[in-house]
């Protein structure tokens, strides 16, 4: 594609993407960060994670304010356009997972020093499935890819099915023996905010979508098979 | 490849203006090539494109502004109102009448402002002076510059400011109630403030008048118009409307030219 006659532009434009990017693999890494520290018990890794949360919003506000600017100065059309406001949005659902990573970094800091009630598997899974949504969605963004947008929206599936097979199995374990209520109760809110990474993710894929295409598939009963 | 006489729907019942396959050349040069295009009635249609690309030339072939020019060669069909322009019957100053132009540089006749505003009606053969004062007052109106010159129309109409000037030419157009009012960067030379009331003015326009402009300024086709055509080369690149064209235009050409990706 030919370049933006006005650099400055041009260079603007790339580094709204490049910090959207940045932003995208903190939050993952943050996710990646939180579960270990609710797996392997570390305390200080959970500390470590909630106090990196500030960096997320930092970029948050950053890459606000340079489409702000960028709408303001060129008034961008067509594809730059798609881009800029794809950016604002996406910005959002990464700032909320960086949230949800924070929150789980909170319930391992919680559960540090319980025994545990079961072990660890299926949300290493929701978090290792919701990363890869998270991952696929932003490399979609990056290389402008709609079908590798699409697969992330057809994957949440998978992972909403997992929440909902972990929900019963907790709520039976709370069932079984009430002692064990505080601490299903924090998995079960794990699972939950993994769950919720999934939705983001698939948020963020739909974005990608219309920057791509110029079309919305948001609020689809089902997404479409093929664009 | 779509070609953008298919994009021109000959289905569009709405349609002011149709024109089939128009060719201009100037001596050996091409100026347009093969354009079709409908342009709807009451509708603001934004000619857009680099310098040298054709809109310009499109724009003068609708009421033949070209014939003037020696070694221009048109070919093809423009139809207003189903009737054929270029046809031998058609008497141009007539057709003119219809089709009124404001061009780029305001072009007051040195004389009064009301002489300015009545001039056409006055060649169409008004001379009743309470009929003429009627025409220069609803015309001055519907260019909305009444207001500021209803105390001195008897001054020079070189006297007022380059913006006022401007919205006197098209009170001048107006005069004659033409149905088609076809303008040439009709705010490029004006500040903002001036640009502001011609784009409002246009927006009032619309409900009486088909409307077709010439821009260089994008945002400003993009805030008066309802179809935008993006010409390059003298060829019709793609038409549509022109929330499309700036947000999701359906050809890479297009696209490249709004967002600034041009050379």
């Amino acid at each position: 594609m030919p370049i933006h006659t006005d650099r400055t532009y041009e260079l603007q434009l790339e580094k709204l993407r490049a910090s959207v990017l940045e932003m995208g693999g903190l939050v993952e890494d943050q996710i990646a960060q939180a579960m270990r520290a609710l797996t392997t018990r570390d305390q200080a890794l959970a500390q470590a994670t909630i106090e990196r949360d500030h960096m997320v919003n930092r970029l948050d506000v950053e890459i606000d304010d340079l489409a702000i600017k960028l709408l303001a100065l060129h008034q961008p059309a067509a594809r730059d356009l798609r881009l800029i406001t794809t950016a604002l949005k996406v910005t959002t659902d990464l700032e909320r997972i960086g949230d949800l990573a924070e929150h789980i970094a909170e319930r391992a800091t919680e559960l540090f020093g319980e025994l545990p009630i079961k072990p660890s598997i299926d949300l290493p899974r929701m978090a290792e499935l919701a990363r890869d949504m998270l991952r696929r969605s932003l490399d979609a963004f990056v290389r402008e890819d709609e079908k590798l947008a699409l697969s992330v929206c057809n994957a949440d599936d998978t992972i909403d099915q997992l929440h909902g097979q972990l929900f019963r199995e907790l709520v039976e374990f709370m069932a079984d023996d009430p002692r064990t209520v505080s601490r299903a109760m924090r998995l079960l809110f794990v699972s939950k905010y993994l769950e919720r990474v999934g939705d983001h993710a698939t948020n963020i894929a739909e974005m990608v979508i219309f920057m791509v295409k110029g079309r919305s598939i948001r609020h689809l009963d089902r997404p479409p098979r093929e664009l | 490849m779509e070609t953008a006489s298919s994009l021109a729907s000959d289905t569009s019942t709405s349609a002011k203006i149709l024109v089939r396959d128009l060719t201009v050349r100037y001596g050996t040069t091409l100026a347009l090539d093969r354009v079709s295009l409908d342009i709807g009635e009451r509708q603001v249609t934004a000619l857009i494109g680099p310098s040298g690309c054709g809109k310009s030339t499109f724009l003068r072939c609708l009421n033949r502004m070209n014939d003037h020019i020696r070694s221009v060669a048109v070919e093809g069909r423009v139809l207003i109102d189903g009737v054929s322009i270029y046809d031998p019957t058609v008497d141009p100053v007539e057709l003119r009448r219809r089709v009124g132009m404001v061009f780029q540089k305001s072009n007051p006749f040195p004389k009064s402002i009301f002489d300015n505003t009545a001039f056409g009606p006055r060649v169409h053969g008004v001379r009743d002076r309470v009929a003429l004062c009627e025409i220069v007052e609803r015309s001055l109106r519907q260019a909305a510059l009444w207001d500021e010159v209803k105390d001195r129309l008897d001054r020079s109409a070189l006297d007022l400011s380059g913006g006022q000037q401007q919205r006197l030419c098209i009170a001048r157009a107006l005069a004659v109630e033409p149905d088609v009012l076809l303008m040439d960067e009709p705010a490029s030379a004006l500040d903002p403030i001036a640009t502001a009331k011609i784009e409002e003015l246009i927006h009032e326009l619309k409900t009486q008048y088909t409307i077709v402009i010439v821009t260089h300024n994008m945002q400003q086709a993009a805030r008066v118009s309802d179809e935008t055509a993006y010409f390059y080369l003298g060829r019709l690149i793609e038409v549509g409307p022109t929330e499309q064209i700036f947000t999701n235009p359906g050809r890479r050409e297009t696209e490249d030219y709004v967002t600034g990706r041009f050379g």
